[in-house]
């Protein structure tokens, strides 16, 4: 005790009182923070600093379109509860920010400033503003814990008549379409599908459940990964291009091969 | 040295000869000779003459296809179970254990994937069956354009337009068997244009299914109709399609000596048989080809069928492709009358374009000797050129035919070329009815543009590349006569009959018409004679004094004309 009386005078006694009650500070803030909170996962998992820099980001890439507020514009549609998986999957596969205006906002190479840090900075910020769907953690989205049978039943119930059998995509209405998805990483194609993008409808966890969303990753995942065994796919996309190959190439052949042997002819004896 | 004595020694004891047929040879055939009589058969037929151009082996593509059709299809048979019973699949492809599926898709995946060479087959199977097809259609053109349907080949003709409406039948049913997701989809839209008919409609999807869409019993009926009865007609139908060819003999091209009583060409044996045994080997090894390099159906990737589902870019094979495009393009057009609905959006598609296509050619045969009253028999086959209504509305019907296919892949094209799914709907609504029109138009042009350019060369010759200097400091270029052989195809031309009395050219005849052209339907039939027959664009091959010009010939030729004009 009179160690410590002695030396409470002592000059530097003051800092360290304020560094111990700052330490203080700091640890009951964290330990109590996260439960005094809306469990919104965004501003738990990331910093108040990504809320910050990714308003900073909205409003040079994004708010032209999707307004100061994330209310809309004309050219865009409202923000507000899109939820964090909506902004990773359209900024993660460089579909937004839109290069133009147009049916739909493909797939696309992303700019230079889009990297990991900066899409969750913007998904912080969106998610800030109004909740929704979060981003799936990486559990949740690997392949290799679904079972890729029962995705493949869900997938020609619910996906195949826009995306096609085998995901090759197809065409929509009004210049729409539903894109292929064998670029698409299972992290997107689970976001696609909780989110509903341009014209997809959304799946939520009531319609799908969690586990069947990776069942149907599983078999995408696994079916576009395949060799196919008959020889070359030819697209993967059916009788379409089947029947070109067979005009392009089998009749061309064989007309080639009519006129090769009918050109040949016995010399005349004379 | 002592090799060659030892032969010589030989040939002393023996002295065998090339004009002497082997013991070995001649005793079997003496032996089959004395019991079948094919001795006498055989002389007569196998020096047959088959007159040689390339369009003519078209056929035999579909022929050659037809038995490798046969044979890769009974290897299927092995395997194939025509089921429709409930399996829990517990194969070998991984993203389908444990569904519940039928018999039929079950017993295909095993083929597909577990069978020694099962892929293959199939494969080769179904590359063989869009061959078949396409092996016809273009035969069909071939004939079409050349007129070798003319008399006495009209039945033949016939047959010919048989085969292919029963290939598509073979076609249909042979792909609904695998059971697969594509092929129900294909299925059920056979079932809609069943139902669609009025009164009998659905009486007979009920006979046909044995009861409720899709029901237990189709895999099984179509397997019958695929593997039995279908392929026995066809045999059939192609065994009196080729005797009937033998017998009348084959057409040929206009050309030297060629005339309706002769035919110039090449024995059977050995020079044609030959050939054909090559063509064989050649659709063989296009078919393998295709069969292994290029993957067709791959059924795994579709699953089983479910009537609930169904996937963009479901489209028929290619043969079926118009009446899809048709399909596609058709308003959604229906009349309700008394509680009946009259589907017009699903017969009119499904009907009249394969109506129109299937009995015009038909038809056209039949249809061309009423109007141009041509019934003598042709053994020499016109160039497209020189009858070109026929090549025109042959190709307006192309035009027609291709645009639907083309537009059976709208949602394909739709998506691989970012054109809007609708545009290409209402683009293909007006072409459907503008482009054969316009294809018409610019095919007669073309033909009679080919005609003038015949006539010119036969006329006045080809262009050496020799420039003349003239006295006067006039230049000329020297036109010679186009070669023999090149002469007598372009002289082969015979103009297109007329019915007497129709009149002449454009005008109309004079006095009192025969009493077949009178009247509003025979008035009608004159004018569509004088149209159709005539001579478009004569060819003076300048007999006579082509010798006594020279030089003047070549003067007056378009070339020349032009020099002279620009000096």
């Amino acid at each position: 005790m009179n160690r410590i009386t002695a030396r409470r005078r002592h000059p530097l006694a003051r800092y360290a009182v304020l560094l111990f009650a700052l330490a203080l500070l700091g640890g009951v803030y964290t330990v109590a923070a996260p439960a005094g909170q809306s469990a919104d996962a965004a501003i738990a998992s990331g910093k108040v600093d990504d809320v910050a820099a990714g308003k900073k980001l909205f409003e040079q890439s994004c708010a032209s379109c999707h307004g100061l507020n994330l209310e809309g514009t004309k050219t865009g549609p409202t923000l507000v509860g899109v939820g964090a998986a909506a902004v990773d999957f359209q900024v993660s596969s460089g579909r937004m920010p839109a290069a133009q205006p147009g049916a739909q906002a493909p797939r696309k190479q992303k700019y230079p400033w889009v990297n990991e840090t900066t899409i969750r900075q913007l998904a912080a910020y969106v998610q800030s503003k109004g909740g929704g769907p979060a981003v799936p953690s990486d559990d949740a989205v690997d392949p290799a814990k679904g079972n890729s049978a029962k995705g493949g039943e869900l997938f020609r119930a619910n996906c195949i008549q826009c995306h096609n059998f085998v995901g090759a995509g197809g065409a929509l209405t009004e210049g729409k379409y539903a894109p292929d998805l064998n670029s698409s990483t299972p992290k997107q194609i689970y976001e696609a599908m909780v989110t509903g993008p341009q014209a997809m409808p959304p799946f939520n966890d009531s319609t799908i459940t969690p586990e069947q969303k990776r069942d149907m990753i599983a078999y995408i995942v696994e079916v576009r990964g395949q060799k196919d065994p008959g020889g070359f796919g030819l697209g993967r996309i059916g009788p379409v291009t089947e029947g070109l190959a067979l005009w392009v190439v089998g009749i061309s052949l064989l007309v080639l091969a009519a006129i090769w042997i009918t050109a040949k002819r016995r010399q005349k004896k004379s | 040295m002592s090799a060659k004595i030892g032969i010589n020694e030989k040939s002393t004891v023996h002295q065998p000869s090339i004009t002497e047929t082997p013991k070995a040879i001649a005793g079997v055939s003496t032996y089959l000779d004395d019991r079948l009589g094919a001795g006498n058969f055989l002389k007569r037929n196998l020096r047959k003459i088959f007159p040689d151009h390339w369009s003519f082996l078209l056929g035999e593509i579909a022929l050659y296809s037809f038995i490798i059709l046969l044979l890769t299809g009974t290897f299927l048979t092995f395997w194939f179970k025509p089921s429709m019973a409930h399996v829990v699949y517990d194969g070998v492809y991984e993203p389908l254990k444990g569904v519940g599926m039928s018999e039929a898709y079950a017993s295909s995946l095993h083929i597909s994937l577990e069978v020694r060479g099962g892929l293959l087959m199939r494969q080769m199977h179904h590359w063989a069956a869009l061959l078949f097809v396409a092996g016809m259609m273009v035969h069909m053109l071939r004939v079409f354009f050349t007129g070798a349907y003319r008399k006495p080949r009209e039945l033949n003709w016939l047959i010919g337009i048989l085969l292919l409406t029963l290939a598509l039948v073979e076609g249909l049913t042979g792909y609904s068997l695998p059971d697969d997701l594509l092929s129900g989809a294909g299925l059920r839209i056979t079932e809609g244009v069943m139902i669609s008919l009025p009164l009998v409609g659905s009486y007979i999807t009920f006979f046909l299914f044995g009861g409720e869409y899709p029901g237990t019993d189709i895999i099984s009926r179509f397997f019958t109709l695929h593997v039995l009865l279908i392929p026995g007609i066809l045999l059939a139908l192609i065994s009196a399609h080729m005797i009937l060819m033998w017998v009348q003999k084959h057409t040929q091209m206009p050309g030297k000596d060629r005339k309706n009583t002769n035919v110039v060409g090449a024995p059977f044996y050995p020079a044609f048989m030959a050939k054909a045994g090559a063509y064989f080997l050649f659709t063989f090894a296009v078919t393998a080809g295709l069969g292994t390099f290029a993957q067709i159906n791959p059924i795994w990737l579709f699953g089983p069928y479910t009537p609930a589902d169904i996937s963009a870019g479901s489209q028929p094979d290619f043969y079926m492709g118009f009446l899809e495009g048709s399909l596609r393009l058709m308003p959604a057009w229906e009349i309700n009358f008394l509680g009946y609905t009259l589907p017009l959006s699903v017969i009119i598609p499904a009907l009249l374009p394969l109506g129109i296509i299937m009995t015009g050619l038909a038809l056209y045969p039949f249809l061309e000797q009423w109007v141009t009253g041509d019934r003598r028999e042709h053994h020499v086959c016109d160039r497209p050129r020189n009858n070109p209504h026929r090549t025109s509305i042959g190709m307006a019907a192309i035009s027609f035919y291709g645009l639907l296919w083309l537009l059976g892949a709208n949602d394909e094209i739709s998506a691989k070329f970012q054109i809007s799914l609708f545009v290409t709907t209402i683009v293909g609504r007006v072409l459907v009815f503008v482009l054969p029109v316009v294809t018409y138009i610019v095919t007669y042009s073309i033909c009679i543009g080919l005609q003038r350019k015949d006539a010119e060369v036969i006329g006045h010759g080809v262009e050496s590349g020799v420039i003349k200097r003239l006295p006067s400091g006039e230049y000329i270029e020297i036109h010679v006569p186009p070669a023999d052989d090149i002469a007598d195809h372009m002289l082969g031309k015979r103009p297109v009959a007329m019915l007497p009395g129709a009149g002449d050219g454009e005008a109309e005849p004079e006095g009192v018409p025969p009493k077949a052209l009178r009247g509003p339907i025979g008035k009608l039939r004159a004018k569509m004679s004088r149209a159709y027959g005539g001579e478009k664009v004569a060819i003076d091959d300048g007999h006579g004094h082509h010798d006594d010009h020279g030089e003047h010939a070549a003067i007056g030729a378009g070339d020349g004309g032009h020099s002279n004009d620009k000096k």
